[in-house]
């Protein structure tokens, strides 16, 4: 008993101790595990490739090749959060790409309309399957299932087996293109720079912000040592990174869409009623019921919120290969759950983060592209990123258990 | 006298913080049925557990003789080698293996490994005729009714070869026919020479069967009634049960009692599965401002099913009756609106319904009044700090910080959480059901505070509680449920546990007449 009555202060004063310190360390290993992991995949095939992983040009298609997989993930972290999983992602991404080509090419519609047709029919797909799931209680491994069916046959009549392209330039900007640089400056993107320097300084005063709230109301916080540190790796990574996507074209319109994306669903998972209600459902659907979160409701809202991802990730996609195919996304939405695995989430529900998924989407990124440089073939391609999933979640697994 | 069969001698068995069992003696006679009878949390099934191996040799200190040779049990499988079987309450069969299927699980009649079902279905057939089940050794279980499922039950027992047999509660879930069947096979399994030993709430049935009756009370062997030589009577069994004396559990309250606050009538509830029972029968009840109304009863009457069912409408099916508060007719058929309207029901089942065990005591605590630390959506994280820190505080919740996960703290805390959750809702009126169930005494007699204090601020607080010592020591006036109704209603001064056995057990014996 005497264990359990320790209070906060008692447990600030143990940190300062050897205890303590290994005790922060276990807890920052979880936390940032796969950060770090992340950093020395990227270090290992910037050896193994003799640099060429972190060329300019490589780091933008990197960036570019993932984007739709990172923009998917946010959706899907949500859905796993509440307990459940979608399958259906990747032809829902080939069916938007089409039925936006059908519009653009064969009906010769306005681009813009096109986009806001398609987030729409995004969203009424979700709806469609959400609906099975929270309100009739089917469960959403075999309703997303027989989603992925419907979804890719749907694609292929829509195509009638073929595809369509090419697309209008404005929408291809949406993944080729790049913010404009408004200095003019022949050979750095000044307007990249100054954008990366702006944004590290926010994170830098909201973190220092939320530090001293957290002292403030006597909650734990890492020691400033480990807090310096981890500001100035983060501004580090983002002006270098930014550096060198500014020594090739700048920042890609795309990576803008992933920044507000993260930024906005960080806030609504950690910072909102609606988050904290989503985490509820999956961490106790029974008794979050009963404390009157409306659990179907929201769940419903879940696969909307990804239905509206992966339509947007289905134009993203197409515009990429300014042509849509009926083959568009195949197994994507296996890479998009492993992602969100691979980034700490649960498969029971009521754990994850968005930051986690985000990682795990790069993690699988930079090894597709690692390999895909060194030449290695697409067989051995996939069991090791099937390895690497496998580890990742062990170590996971491994870890709580530990704590 | 005939020879006895098992003996246990001086066992004790301590749970952390309890003693759950405290030097007890029982003996079993050859060839008789023993009722085991008690209050809730006397004892009856830990004996029992120790008795069958559930809880090994070594977990417990004492001895046992089963027909004169010393035991050491290491599990179930050893005791049901000897012929020990015991059938729990909740029935283990798989309710999508047919009859045949479940007798011989685990007990398989094969030959490397293959499953001669020609020999399952013949001794199922056997043993089905055995127990007066008239049944195909093909049916599902899921296809049958509870009472068939007892058979089942105690067919698979026969094929085990039983010397003596525990029924844990068989009729708690039968209606009087299916009940009156078990029993005389009960007594019919006794001519054969097979032993039993019955542990029953329903007087009734045990006074009717049982040879001997051995009474348990707080952990300890209170006496053995010889049904040959003494005179029983049902109130004799109830005296030895219930008659401990009341030393000062409870916290000490002034009673101001205003006007009523909360009221529900004609209620009626059905089961959410078989459309056709009706669960809660016209209901009617009330409770006051500032007035502690107790909920008495035993497993199964239907009080937690009108908590939930009047809380948002969390259980049942065709719900029809009205809710009032201050007299107005509030509408309670979501759990958002009986929240809204000042609702709160303290669940029985804190692990599974009352807490998200993989969340911090914080979350827990705000979960059902998240809009009160929001400013529109975005929640103000220090002010729910402040809120949580608070409630620690004031409902002495001990944990290592407000962020541990609940799952990691005892009983007695996690209760508080829940209860500092539905505090923190700011409700009028409290239901809490079981609140004092498995947590130790020192906790028990805090939460009690809790609910003085509660009643003191003029909120209407009503408890569900299966132990009838804290429903006559935290409560005003006492209603007392049985199948379903309303049987008897009593204040605090005429109360009494003999008066509220008495209102079931009358209240049974009028159902039979009918």
């Amino acid at each position: 008993m005497s264990r359990m009555t320790t209070t906060p202060d008692q447990v600030m004063d143990q940190e300062s101790s050897l205890a303590g310190i290994t005790k922060i360390l276990r807890e920052n290993v979880r936390q940032y595990g796969m950060l770090v992991a992340l950093i020395a995949i990227m270090i290992f095939f910037q050896i193994m490739t003799d640099g060429i992983l972190m060329k300019p040009i490589n780091l933008t298609n990197l960036i570019l090749q993932n984007s739709y997989i990172v923009i998917m993930a946010i959706g899907m972290l949500l859905v796993i959060v509440a307990g459940h999983i979608d399958l259906s992602v990747g032809s829902v991404v080939a069916f938007v790409g089409a039925a936006a080509a059908v519009m653009m090419v064969n009906y010769e519609m306005n681009f813009l309309v096109t986009v806001i047709i398609s987030l729409a029919l995004g969203a009424l797909i979700g709806g469609a399957q959400g609906y099975w799931v929270a309100y009739l209680k089917i469960p959403s491994f075999i309703v997303t299932l027989a989603g992925m069916l419907v979804f890719r046959g749907l694609t292929l009549a829509l195509l009638q087996g073929q595809s369509i392209g090419p697309f209008p330039t404005a929408f291809q900007r949406i993944s080729t293109g790049f913010i404009p640089d408004i200095f003019g400056n022949e050979s750095i993107n000044l307007t990249t720079m100054l954008l990366a320097a702006i944004v590290s300084a926010a994170l830098v005063f909201m973190d220092i912000q939320s530090r001293r709230k957290q002292q403030q109301y006597r909650v734990e916080t890492s020691p400033l040592p480990i807090f310096i540190l981890k500001n100035v790796v983060l501004v580090g990574a983002i002006m270098y990174l930014s550096y060198l996507m500014a020594s090739f074209k700048g920042l890609p319109n795309v990576l803008i869409v992933l920044f507000v994306l993260i930024v906005a669903y960080t806030f609504v998972a950690t910072q909102t009623t609606l988050g904290r209600r989503i985490f509820a459902i999956g961490g106790n659907e029974k008794a979050a019921k009963l404390s009157g979160v409306k659990t179907e409701r929201l769940t419903f809202y879940t696969f909307v919120n990804l239905g509206v991802l992966a339509a947007l990730a289905g134009l993203v996609f197409a515009a990429r290969l300014n042509v849509a195919t009926p083959k568009a996304g195949e197994a994507l939405e296996l890479d998009v759950i492993a992602a969100c695995f691979i980034g700490g989430a649960s498969m029971s529900g009521g754990v994850g983060t968005v930051i986690g998924a985000v990682i795990g989407a790069f993690v699988m990124g930079v090894m597709n592209n690692g390999m895909s440089i060194l030449g290695i073939g697409i067989e051995w391609q996939q069991v090791i990123k099937g390895l690497v999933l496998l580890a990742a979640v062990f170590f996971d697994v491994y870890n709580k258990n530990k704590g | 006298m005939s020879d006895i069969i098992l003996e246990m001698r001086n066992i004790t068995k301590t749970f952390p913080g309890v003693k759950a069992l405290d030097d007890v003696n029982f003996q079993v006679r050859q060839g008789e049925i023993h009722a085991l009878v008690g209050e809730n949390g006397a004892g009856k099934s830990t004996l029992m557990k120790v008795l069958s191996g559930v809880y090994p040799h070594g977990s417990y200190t004492g001895e046992i003789f089963y027909q004169g040779q010393a035991c050491r049990f290491k599990d179930i499988s050893d005791s049901e080698q000897l012929g020990i079987v015991i059938i729990h309450q909740e029935l283990a069969l798989v309710p999508l293996l047919s009859i045949a299927e479940n007798i011989f699980l685990g007990n398989e009649q094969q030959k490397f490994g293959i499953i001669n079902w020609y020999e399952a279905i013949t001794k199922t057939q056997a043993v089905l005729k055995k127990v007066g089940l008239n049944e195909s050794p093909n049916t599902l279980i899921t296809n049958i009714g509870v009472g068939k499922q007892q058979l089942v039950e105690i067919a698979k027992a026969l094929t085990k070869e039983v010397q003596l047999l525990i029924l844990d509660e068989p009729t708690a879930s039968l209606n009087e026919s299916d009940s009156d069947a078990l029993l005389n096979l009960l007594l019919e399994l006794k001519a054969q020479g097979i032993s039993s030993i019955l542990i029953s709430h329903k007087l009734n049935e045990v006074s009717k069967v049982a040879d001997s009756i051995t009474i348990l009370r707080d952990g300890a062997t209170i006496e053995t009634l010889d049904c040959q030589q003494d005179e029983i009577t049902e109130n004799r069994i109830i005296r030895g049960m219930v008659g401990r004396s009341l030393t000062n559990r409870y916290p000490p309250r002034e009673v101001e009692i205003q006007d009523t606050i909360f009221e529900v009538k004609n209620w009626n509830v059905f089961h959410p599965l078989h459309e056709d029972r009706q669960v809660i029968n016209n209901v009617n009840i009330h409770v006051k401002k500032g007035e502690v109304v107790g909920i008495a009863g035993l497993m199964g009457a239907g009080r937690t099913e009108l908590a939930m069912s009047v809380f948002g409408h969390s259980y049942g099916k065709h719900i029809s009756g009205q809710v009032y508060k201050h007299g107005q007719e509030i509408n309670v058929s979501s759990i958002g609106k009986a929240i809204a309207n000042g609702l709160a029901y303290v669940t029985e089942d804190r692990k599974s319904l009352g807490l998200i065990l993989i969340d911090s005591v914080k979350s827990n605590i705000t979960l059902a009044n998240l809009n009160g630390i929001a400013s529109r959506f975005r929640i103000n994280q220090p002010q729910e700090l402040a809120i949580a820190r608070e409630y620690r505080d004031k409902l002495n919740i001990k944990c290592s910080s407000i962020l541990q996960k609940t799952v990691n703290l005892s009983g007695g805390n996690q209760q508080k959480v829940v209860l500092s959750k539905w505090l923190f809702s700011s409700p009028e009126i409290l239901i809490l059901d079981e609140p004092t169930r498995g947590i130790d005494v020192g906790a028990k007699y805090e939460i009690y505070t809790i609910i003085n204090q509660l009643a003191a601020e003029g909120k209407g607080v009503i408890i569900i509680s299966s132990e009838l010592p804290e429903i006559l020591g935290v409560c005003d006036r006492i209603y007392v449920m049985n199948e379903g109704r309303i049987v008897g209603e009593m204040p605090k001064a005429e109360a009494s546990q003999e008066k509220i056995m008495e209102a079931i057990m009358q209240k049974k014996e009028v159902l039979h007449d009918e």
